[in-house]
């Protein structure tokens, strides 16, 4: 290392590795992990967003889980949160259609309806 | 052996400290004998007088054979609010023995010590290297036992 | 790019791992193993987070929850419900006033008054990982003022922050920087004073233990602006965690050529070591460090010559503590203007301090110099622990003085405190409930200058001792009249005369105890009484009658037998054989024995014939 541009291509590649403290994050994906949710396979749901997502480098997205959302029947559910955007819950998930959520919505920024089971708070 | 710990370090007085240091550490009764005194004062040519004087001066260094596990329990103020008092009587009928002594079976030496920085978790001793906090008598009796047997 | 999607991290600081942190994250590893998360959990080993009492303590983002007291059985509950089903655990969360569970770190009242400068890092990243240092801005200081400040341009930017040593002294930063700077010499050393012996205190271990990059950057950037090359380390023995740690710094600085030869391409050049110490509290002061480090005993000598004249090896030395060290990157990151923002017309920034004692939060803090005492103690600090009442808290360790309620309004920094008689010090806060004798904690402190005086000068080896003996002879029942004048005149003249700060401080716990609480001096010595029961001397134990039924498990209980009765004429303490041990009043069923404040009556009558009998013998 000997210039400041070498140190901040360190930081920003370190920065990275510790966004889940709190750093740059665009979108926050929320895996509902109820008991009903992993029954019905909210587990490989997240395996998957989080494979996904590494293997796009989104780095400014981060995945998390949080409990009974009391919509078990249409788990697994997953809700989709942007910065100054309503939040959007997809249902009844599968790997399958998380894969197409990442690319169509993640990256792209076009929600799939037919998956959507509410929107708003 | 003594001369082999010394030769580790370069042969200048600023060493000293730390050749004391790594011959106490490694004598498996944790002192400074006579015999490495005399090894260091030839080895970094300075008199056994000064050597004696570092000695003395510094509480870490002993030249009485001890245990072979030495607990130093914390006697600063923070500790003693908090009833390391208590954790000392505990401490010596536990082992039998007074501070500054060595139990019967050579395992434990009980010392006093100036606070060790662990003060959030009062009252502390360390043992050996290890520190251990939030002492209560029942987790003494544990502590020492766990010692005990890991030996 | 990784699978991540939680970073757990456990506070491994020396106060955590005293409590048993290693255990919970080896648990951790092995539940994690069993489940087959490991590759979507980041365990992350950090410093001290502050609340050291609640240890073994955690904090897990995204969420960013708090955890205290885990326990090994805690941690498959907490992988369960929390990392599996999105549940945090109530159960382990700090509670507010209503016993609500306060879920983020960032709501716990124990932080919410805190401004963190030096801390900023500890406790929130891996001190193992320079990469995570240089994520929270690491090293850009250091780039910036070699590539773009003169040494003089750097010492004037010190200047304006106006950083006075966290050492105790509260000496301005930038003067003894500018005198190492201006004195000629083919070789100058940096020294960071890590030997922390004050009792109470354990802000530069923790930093030392949770950010070593920092103190090692701010190092560098005083060396620069001094014109050093060598820096030096000194670190007590009884840290092998914080050597072990600063170490490890060196190596991955040296590595990633941050260290070394022409760092950042400039011309300066700059290498550090690690020296400890033996465990002798005086090795604190810089010129007794200084011979320590050479090798010798760690003798204090006369000032001046100030090291920055004549410091390590003759060569001109600045000594600098690690808090003071560790202010530095962000100083230099953020702006002197910043930094002067915070705290006292005299006292800039932030101030760390070691709570301990009756203290419901024991732990570390940083908060803004000028901040109340009541402030400091009941909004950060939790207030007392238990049922008690606050009386007093010693500030600055041995050297420090007590203050009571009356002072809890008066704000901290160095000028403040000195004027009501005690003493920043190097933070220690050591708080007392209203169960405390102070002239016992007096001879506490006074016990410990005694034992870690070097003895090179008369008024500290042979005053302090005679202090130490008139404060037992008072806790004894034996204090005369005419001791608190043998005090006072006894500590001003060590005050005066000793060679070193630790002799001149040394009276002081003693003479801002007599000015507080001298009623408490006093009847130690006229009434023969402790009044809070404290001085086994001064108390005694009595049964009372009405309440005794007369069972005789006291008489059966005592070691010495000196409780005698029968079930009709009640049990009675034979006071001139008791040797206080308590037992009659812990198994006594119905309370009827009680530790009672004053020497008995018997008791007196009996010393005094004693001593006339003694006097007539003569
Ligand atoms: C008896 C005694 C003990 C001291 N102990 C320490 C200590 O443990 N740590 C420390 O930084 N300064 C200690 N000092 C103060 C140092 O002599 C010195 O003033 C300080 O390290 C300077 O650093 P600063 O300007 O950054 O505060 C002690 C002073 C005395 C008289
Ligand atoms: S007072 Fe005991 S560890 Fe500090
Ligand atoms: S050591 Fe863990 S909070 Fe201080």
């Amino acid at each position: 290392m000997k210039t400041l541009a070498d140190l901040k291509k360190i930081r920003e590649k370190a920065q990275e590795e510790m966004k889940l403290r709190g750093g740059n994050v665009r979108m926050k994906i929320v895996v509902g992990m109820g008991t009903s949710g992993i029954a019905m396979g909210a587990r490989e749901v997240m395996k998957t967003f989080l494979e996904e997502i590494a293997n796009r480098n989104l780095t400014d997205v981060l995945v998390t889980q949080t409990g009974e959302k009391g919509l078990s029947s249409m788990e697994p559910v997953v809700d989709v949160i942007e910065d100054g955007k309503d939040k959007i819950t997809y249902g009844n998930m599968s790997p399958e259609k998380v894969k197409k959520v990442v690319v169509e919505h993640i990256v792209n920024g076009r929600i799939v309806s037919d998956f959507v089971v509410a929107t708003g708070n | 052996m003594y001369k082999e710990i010394c030769s580790k370090y370069e042969a200048t007085k600023d060493n000293l400290i730390y050749i004391l240091h790594d011959i106490q550490d490694t004598h498996p009764q944790h002192y400074i004998s006579d015999e490495a005194v005399t090894a260091i004062s030839e080895y970094l040519s300075i008199p056994p007088n000064h050597i004696y004087g570092v000695l003395t001066f510094y509480t870490m260094y002993s030249t009485k054979p001890r245990g072979k596990n030495i607990i130093r329990l914390c006697e600063s103020p923070p500790c003693y609010i908090k009833g390391s008092e208590n954790i000392l009587r505990k401490l010596k009928v536990l082992l039998g023995v007074d501070t500054g002594e060595t139990s019967k079976d050579g395992q434990f030496t009980l010392e006093l010590c100036a606070c060790l920085g662990v003060c959030g978790n009062a009252p502390v001793m360390m043992i050996n290297d290890n520190v251990y906090g939030d002492l209560t008598e029942e987790k003494v009796v544990e502590i020492i036992e766990k010692v005990r047997r890991g030996n | 790019m990784s699978l991540k999607r939680i970073d757990l991290l456990i506070c491994c600081g020396s106060g955590c791992i005293s409590a048993g942190a290693i255990k919970i994250k080896e648990r951790f590893h092995e539940v994690l193993n069993e489940k087959g998360m490991t590759n979507e959990i980041n365990i992350i080993e950090t410093g001290c987070m502050g609340p050291c009492d609640y240890g073994p303590v955690m904090v897990i983002y995204p969420e960013g929850i708090f955890y205290k007291k885990v326990t090994p059985e805690d941690v498959e509950e907490i992988v369960n419900d929390h990392f599996m089903k999105g549940r945090p655990v109530k159960r382990l969360m700090l509670q507010d006033d209503e016993e609500q569970a306060i879920s983020a770190k960032k709501d716990v009242p124990f932080y919410q008054k805190q401004v963190k400068v030096a801390l900023e890092n500890c406790g929130y990243i891996d001190p193992e990982s320079l990469d995570e240092y240089i994520a929270t801005g690491g090293y850009e200081a250091l780039g910036t003022v070699l590539t773009t400040m003169s040494p003089q341009e750097t010492i004037e930017l010190m200047k304006a922050s106006g950083l006075r040593g966290r050492g105790g002294g509260g000496f301005p930063t930038h003067i003894k920087w500018q005198m190492v700077h201006d004195a000629k010499a083919d070789q100058k050393y940096y020294i960071c004073n890590g030997d922390e012996g004050d009792p109470g205190a354990f802000m530069d271990r923790s930093l030392l233990e949770g950010d070593p990059h920092r103190v090692l950057e701010g190092m560098m950037i005083g060396a620069y602006a001094m014109g050093a090359s060598r820096g030096f380390f000194y670190i007590r023995a009884e840290y092998p965690l914080a050597i072990q740690r600063i170490k490890q710094a060196i190596a991955q600085a040296h590595e990633a050529g941050l260290m070394g030869d022409n760092i950042f391409g400039s011309q300066f050049c700059f290498d550090a070591e690690v020296r400890t110490g033996a465990g002798a509290f005086v090795c604190g002061e810089e010129t007794a460090l200084i011979h320590s480090i050479e090798g010798s005993r760690g003798n204090p000598t006369p000032k001046p010559p100030y090291p920055a004249i004549s410091g390590l090896w003759g060569k001109p030395t600045v000594v600098n503590n690690v808090e003071t060290l560790g202010n530095i990157p962000t100083i230099y990151r953020k702006g002197p203007e910043w930094f002067a923002s915070m705290g006292t017309a005299t006292s800039k920034g932030t101030k760390v301090f070691a709570l301990t004692g009756d203290i419901r939060n024991t732990g570390l803090v940083e908060v803004p110099m000028g901040i109340s005492l009541r402030e400091l103690i009941f909004d950060v600090g939790g207030g007392m622990v238990g049922d008690h009442k606050f009386k007093a808290v010693q500030l600055g360790g041995p050297s420090g003085g007590c203050l009571t309620t009356e002072h809890l309004d008066v704000g901290v920094d160095y000028e403040t405190l000195k004027e009501k008689g005690a003493m920043m010090g190097s933070g220690g806060v050591i708080v007392m409930n209203d169960q405390k004798c102070m002239v016992n904690v007096a001879k506490f402190f006074m016990d410990f200058c005694v034992d870690e005086s070097c003895g090179k000068c008369s008024p500290c080896r042979i005053g302090l001792k005679q202090m130490y003996g008139i404060l037992e002879r008072i806790t004894n029942g034996d204090g005369r009249e005419e001791d608190i004048d043998e005090l006072i005149r006894l500590g001003e003249a060590v005050n005066k005369l000793s060679l070193c700060g630790l002799g001149q401080t040394a009276p002081n716990p003693v003479l801002s105890t007599l000015r507080y609480f001298r009623n408490e001096y006093e009847s130690h010595i006229r009434d023969k009484a402790c009044n809070t029961k404290v001085c086994l001397p001064l108390i005694h134990f009595d049964i009372d009658k009405d309440k005794c039924i007369g069972c005789s498990l006291c008489a059966r209980k005592c070691p010495v037998n000196c409780i005698t009765g029968s079930r009709d004429e009640k049990y009675t303490i034979h006071q001139l054989d008791c040797i206080k041990c308590g037992n009659c009043q812990e198994v006594c069923p119905v309370k009827a024995v009680g530790r009672i404040p004053g020497m008995h009556p018997e008791m007196i009558a009996k010393r005094e014939a004693d001593k006339q009998r003694l006097a007539s013998e003569d």
